[in-house]
């Protein structure tokens, strides 16, 4: 287990200058992602225009693992359908968890530097943080957006005292 | 304060052999990636020395059978040794008698144990219940829900910026109102080491018990309940080098008489019909159930090896590496110590400036070195600071200057890597 290489030059990168980063105006799905363990809050918005994440952006306080992650995420849905992003999101959270194999046909490009992760399994909850409140988020579009203002979606993962 | 010359002398008087002390500690033989192990982890759990495995194993191949039951030879002698290790205990804390001393499955149960069979049955409505700024959670959270349940309300004892009391404030929070109060002994987020005797001494000028929660005290502070005048004191076997699981909840015998039992069970009776149940004296009215048997006499053992060294010998030097870590990270530029109390007991929670602590600790770890990142159970303490989380180096008797040197490369690796 090398924990070091998870800190590779990209990660630090965008923890550095986080990609899409801040609030997003005209949002129509939003989501709030909290990590009980170390107090770790993102929120996520993004706008939805026939099915395609038209703009994206994200902000809050966490760890560089959490916060590249979120970085990376961005740029990576951002132009993709919803069915699409849900997908990476899958794939995203079986790297992570040791669920796949990397050899097998994925969609994960350089997110691949999270693989790391998959030894740490206290970190992992870092890494998926992003991925997950992008779920809630978009899941809040048949969900919540119609019945609700902008009650936004808790994502938590963690389950720490 | 001259952190050099306090080392110095405090050097003078500690006489601990700590290569021979490393060596009944199997486990700091491990290697982490490589690494040797540095475990700075100690104020969430300590390390168990070989004596305290071989009582164990000892127990587990030669004397168990279940306590307090059978006339068999095994049961006999499984109920002999169980009650010994509760005598040691007594011993330890120079408790009056050995019925005050009530094993429990740690510091959360006692606490817990307390707020049932004490709280539930003397607070009412709009009593009030005092606890500080520094409390675990397992120091608050049973108390909220008396609280809620009772419709009580809880005060809190402020900090100051060093992480100290506010003892004038203390003592203005009691009134006519105040039933009870739940204090801990040494902040485990912290280290700061409270004046805890002479905040009994207040609260009983006041007509209210205490609770002590010393749980970090126990292994740093020599513990004597009927010096300190405490009604209730809770510790865990973990933190004293003994097993999980196991801990126990001193009270005086007057204040156990007087509660309601927290669990129902075998053990606990004196006679059960199904009209009616007879308690059994105490301690056994709060040991429902057949209890660790194993692990209390393994806290018995952890309690020999300890005073075999001696908790002063040991208090004086973690205050030595307190005070040798302490200079060394005032060295490192962008190192902050949070909490910085007069009296502290060998725990260094820190930040560094533009790195979160989850960071720190996965790459502190990549070195060997164990610290513990995050709240810490105390959540109001980070609010105190404004900060999510803090990592947070512990120090043991078996820990060495050398071991704290490898913790400052590390953290200079960790600012290196966030450049």
């Amino acid at each position: 287990m090398q924990t070091n290489s998870l800190y590779q030059e990209v990660i630090l990168d965008h923890n550095r200058k986080p990609r899409n980063y801040g609030t997003l105006e005209h949002a129509s799905h939003h989501a709030v992602g909290h990590n009980p363990l170390c107090g770790d809050r993102l929120d996520i918005a993004l706008q939805l225009e026939h099915d395609l994440i038209n703009a994206i952006s994200f902000h809050g306080e966490s760890c560089a693992i959490c916060k590249a992650s979120a970085s990376m995420m961005t740029t990576a849905v951002k132009g993709k359908t919803r069915v699409d992003a849900e997908a990476l999101i899958d794939e995203f959270r079986d790297m992570a968890t040791g669920k796949m194999d990397l050899n097998d046909p994925h969609h994960l490009g350089r997110l691949t530097v999270f693989s790391g992760i998959r030894d740490l399994p206290t970190r992992v909850k870092c890494a998926i943080l992003p991925w997950h409140t992008l779920h809630a988020a978009l899941n809040s579009m048949t969900s919540v957006s119609t019945e609700t203002d902008d009650e936004p979606t808790q994502a938590i993962t963690g389950n720490h005292t | 304060m001259n952190l050099a010359e306090a080392t110095r002398g405090i050097a003078v008087s500690t006489s601990l052999d700590i290569e021979k002390i490393r060596a009944d500690f199997p486990i700091l033989d491990l290697k982490i990636d490589g690494k040797p192990l540095v475990y700075l982890d100690n104020a969430a759990s300590s390390q168990m020395p070989q004596p305290v495995i071989d009582r164990l194993v000892r127990y587990q191949t030669t004397q168990h059978a279940n306590i307090n039951r059978a006339v068999h030879y095994l049961s006999e002698t499984a109920t002999m040794e169980y009650q010994k290790a509760r005598c040691k205990l007594q011993q330890f804390i120079n408790a009056r008698e050995d019925r005050e001393v009530i094993f429990t499955s740690g510091t959360t149960d006692a606490i817990n144990l307390v707020m049932q069979g004490y709280g539930r049955k003397f607070i009412q409505a709009d009593d009030e219940i005092i606890l500080t700024t520094l409390e675990h959670h397992s120091n608050i959270v049973p108390w909220q829900m008396l609280a809620q349940e009772k419709g009580a309300k809880i005060r809190v004892v402020p900090i100051n910026d060093a992480g100290e009391l506010d003892i004038e404030a203390y003592k203005k929070l009691f009134n006519e109102r105040t039933k009870f109060a739940s204090l801990i002994h040494v902040s485990n987020a912290l280290g700061t080491i409270n004046p805890i005797k002479e905040m009994i001494a207040y609260a009983h000028q006041q007509g209210v018990p205490v609770l002590v929660d010393g749980a970090q005290a126990a292994p740093h502070i020599p513990i004597d309940v009927q010096d300190l005048g405490c009604d209730f004191y809770a510790f865990s076997a973990h933190k004293l080098c003994g097993p999980t699981g196991i801990g126990i909840l001193y009270g005086k015998a007057q204040h156990l008489e007087s509660m309601q039992p927290f669990k129902g069970g075998g053990d606990m009776i004196a006679s059960v019909t199904f009209e009616k149940t007879t308690y059994a004296a105490i301690p056994h009215k709060f040991e429902a159930g057949t209890p660790p048997i194993a692990a209390a006499i393994g806290f018995g053992a952890a309690i020999d090896y300890l005073s075999a060294i001696g908790i002063d010998q040991i208090a004086a030097y973690e205050n030595e590496l307190l005070a040798y870590a302490t200079e060394q990270f005032n060295c490192v530029p962008g190192v902050n110590i949070i909490g910085t109390a007069t009296h502290k007991a060998a725990v260094l929670s820190f930040t560094i400036d533009g790195i979160h602590p989850h960071d720190i600790g996965t790459i502190l770890n990549h070195d060997g070195v164990a610290v513990r990142t995050g709240h810490h159970c105390a959540q109001p303490v980070m609010q105190r600071y404004n900060v999510p989380a803090t990592s947070r180096a512990s120090f043991a008797f078996y820990n060495k200057k050398t071991e704290i040197d490898t913790l400052i490369t590390g953290i200079k690796t960790v600012q290196k890597v966030f450049l």
